[in-house]
């Protein structure tokens, strides 16, 4: 099973709401943006792209073979039965294979932790990006699903 | 000239505690209001600023607030600031001031002055979500002369459908949007005078095709492709005025669609110039009907101006299927701002001596009255019905739904909200598979609202309320207007 969030670079705007959201949805912010920009240090879990006119949001594809996952050492990371792979912080000893492995360079080094996009698991309904792209070009979708449906 | 007396017609408020110079606003900002150093400072320039509100409805905390300049002239009930702002404007260009939207200066609005009758004992109410009620409607000729014979009629599973907007005047994903939910629905969206776009064809069977003075995008393939053709004589923004779409709006792909060099100006004449009486006119109309085999409705549009009455009637008579009347209150993506304000009659005056000067010659079966410019709401359409249309178009209110906030600069192609537009970066602000749900879900929830108030006039079908005069009553309205209107006043 894979889930993931992809983008359609054709409507993305670059404006970069999801990231702030992402950032506000992590880290214990309780999706509070001000609290996460003004008080805290935000720290979102991808990053837009940018080329020539175009733009969209680089995030983790979940792989169902995960070379981060393989790699890691302690077990931290991890994949729940949605097949979402998450850090489990309390494991991490912050030995950056995983970032290594990464082709994408989806993860991304923290204090504690590295820390990588979740899907924001445990929040109700969509990820925070998807419910905040103000032009719908990002989507949850299932394996099997096709792209192009939108 | 070294001093302008213009002083910002915005003004754009940050709340420092709020704002995280995310950049939100500089990103999403087509005219370079925001800018942010590289050192964090924030400064705006307002001049630019049109008021789209783009930046304080994407601002992710509510940072922004955009309001008007608080440039207060001495009070002057003749003189307003309008007045004067728009003299210094001239001052400085020299030129007539251009304008987006509809008219909106302060003159009566009608359909706020009706009132609608509800069932009280003497005779039941309907309850539409337990018994049916019917909002089909079909837009022709009922009048075929022979009882087994048939002229072409539209099918529209709620009376309400998308005005003209032409690609060009609109970006792609608009006219996309709209066609997809013409479509889901069961109703038509029109081309305006821009042809029609390779990418639009499939939705064919819900697409009215326009031929305009400019002949735009005219050609076989166009009106074969369409459920009906439509003349447009003028339009209810700018009635006697032809069109522009200035050169810079004219991207390959525009020009493409509308059979023109690219970059290049696109001018609709003010007149047809093969139409000069409805001799005239009856020849175009015969001349579609030829090339479409007669199996399409044709229509013709015209602005509500004072003798609308006697014209229509000539329209209806010269073989027009449908009659499309645009009040004084319909938008245009551009118009000089003078005839947008100035000129032409409301649609509820002109319908109702329309619907009654075609009633009274006994012709008014022979073509359906389609009513449009300045519907904002379901109660709007079902008014509309009642004071004798078949159906309503709706143009602004559905651009609403697709994110427009009003801000009048449609001219200017740098809309922000990616609908007035053809630059792609901007139109691409627009999805359509997103618009297609908003302006469907727009007409869905219409459609409820109507039944609603359908069921409490104890009527279950549209057609029993077209021209049903004694559902309205009016309300602060002198005697000749409610005459003209063919209401009674409230209480009587």
């Amino acid at each position: 099973m894979i889930v993931k969030v992809v983008c359609s670079a054709e409507y993305c705007l670059g404006c970069g709401l999801c990231r702030i959201h992402c950032a506000a949805g992590h880290d214990g912010y309780n999706n509070s943006i001000l609290k996460a920009y003004q008080r805290g240090t935000p720290r979102p879990r991808a990053d837009l792209v940018y080329d020539q006119d175009r733009s969209w949001l680089n995030t983790c594809q979940h792989c169902p073979d995960a070379p981060c996952m393989n790699g890691c050492i302690t077990g931290a990371l991890q994949q729940d039965e949605q097949g979402v792979i998450y850090v489990d912080e309390e494991f991490c000893v912050s030995c950056y294979t995983c970032i290594m492995l990464c082709p994408y360079g989806h993860i991304h080094v923290g204090p504690q932790a590295v820390h990588k996009c979740d899907l924001c698991r445990g929040r109700s309904g969509q990820p925070a990006c998807v419910d905040a792209c103000p032009n719908g070009a990002l989507r949850l979708i299932d394996e099997g699903e096709s792209l192009c449906s939108m | 000239m070294s001093m302008n007396m213009l002083t910002p017609a915005f003004t754009v408020q940050r709340n420092p505690e709020r704002c995280i110079r995310c950049g939100v606003c500089i990103n999403q900002c087509a005219n370079e209001v925001h800018h942010m150093e590289e050192d964090s400072w924030m400064w705006v320039e307002e001049e630019r600023c049109v008021g789209c509100q783009r930046c304080g409805v994407l601002c992710p905390t509510h940072a922004l607030t955009i309001t008007e300049f608080p440039l207060h002239f001495r009070s002057n009930h003749h003189w307003s600031s309008a007045h004067i702002r728009e003299i210094y404007a001239q001052s400085q260009t020299g030129g007539v001031l251009l304008t987006g939207m509809g008219n909106p200066r302060s003159y009566l609005s009608y359909f706020d002055h009706l009132l609608l009758n509800a069932s009280q004992v003497t005779n039941p109410s309907i309850d539409p979500l337990r018994e049916p009620m019917e909002l089909t409607t079909y837009l022709g000729n009922k009048d075929s002369g022979k009882p087994d014979q048939h002229k072409p009629q539209l099918q529209l599973k709620v009376p309400i459908m998308f005005s003209a907007m032409s690609y060009g005047a609109v970006s792609l994903n608009v006219q996309k949007s709209l066609a997809q939910a013409a479509q889901q629905i069961g109703t038509m969206w029109n081309t305006g005078e821009g042809g029609l776009h390779a990418d639009l064809r499939e939705y064919s069977a819900h697409t009215i095709v326009q031929v305009a003075s400019g002949r735009f995008g005219v050609n076989p393939d166009y009106l074969e492709a369409a459920a009906a053709v439509e003349i447009k004589i003028g339009q209810g923004a700018k009635p006697g005025i032809g069109g522009h779409l200035p050169g810079e709006k004219v991207t390959r792909d525009v020009a493409q669609t509308r059979m023109i060099p690219a970059w290049s100006d696109a001018i609709s004449p003010a007149p047809h110039h093969d139409i000069y009486s409805i001799e005239d006119l009856a020849q175009l109309i015969e001349t579609l009907q030829v090339a479409t085999r007669y199996t399409k409705p044709i229509a013709v549009k015209v602005a509500a101006v004072h003798n609308i009455a006697a014209i229509a009637s000539g329209i209806v008579r010269a073989g027009a299927d449908i009659v499309v009347i645009d009040g004084f209150r319909g938008a245009t993506g551009a118009a000089p701002m003078r005839i947008r304000d100035n000129t032409g009659i409301p649609i509820e005056m002109a319908l109702a001596q329309v619907n009654q000067r075609l009633l009274d010659e006994g012709i008014r079966q022979q073509a359906s009255l389609v009513a449009a410019g300045g519907i904002r709401s379901s109660a709007d359409v079902i008014k509309a019905i009642i004071l004798g249309a078949d159906a309503v178009y709706i143009g602004t209110a559905a651009l609403i739904a697709l994110g427009c906030h009003m801000c009048q600069s449609c001219f200017t192609g740098r809309c922000n909200w990616g609908i007035a537009t053809t630059d792609p970066g901007l139109s691409k602000r627009l999805n359509p598979h997103k618009g297609a749900v908003m302006a469907g879900n727009l007409l869905t929830a219409w459609e409820h609202e109507i039944k609603e108030m359908m069921g409490g006039m104890g009527i279950n079908s549209v057609d029993s309320l077209r021209g049903n005069h004694l559902m309205l009553r009016g309300i602060g309205l002198e005697r000749h207007e409610l005459e003209l209107l063919g209401v009674l006043a409230a209480g009587e």
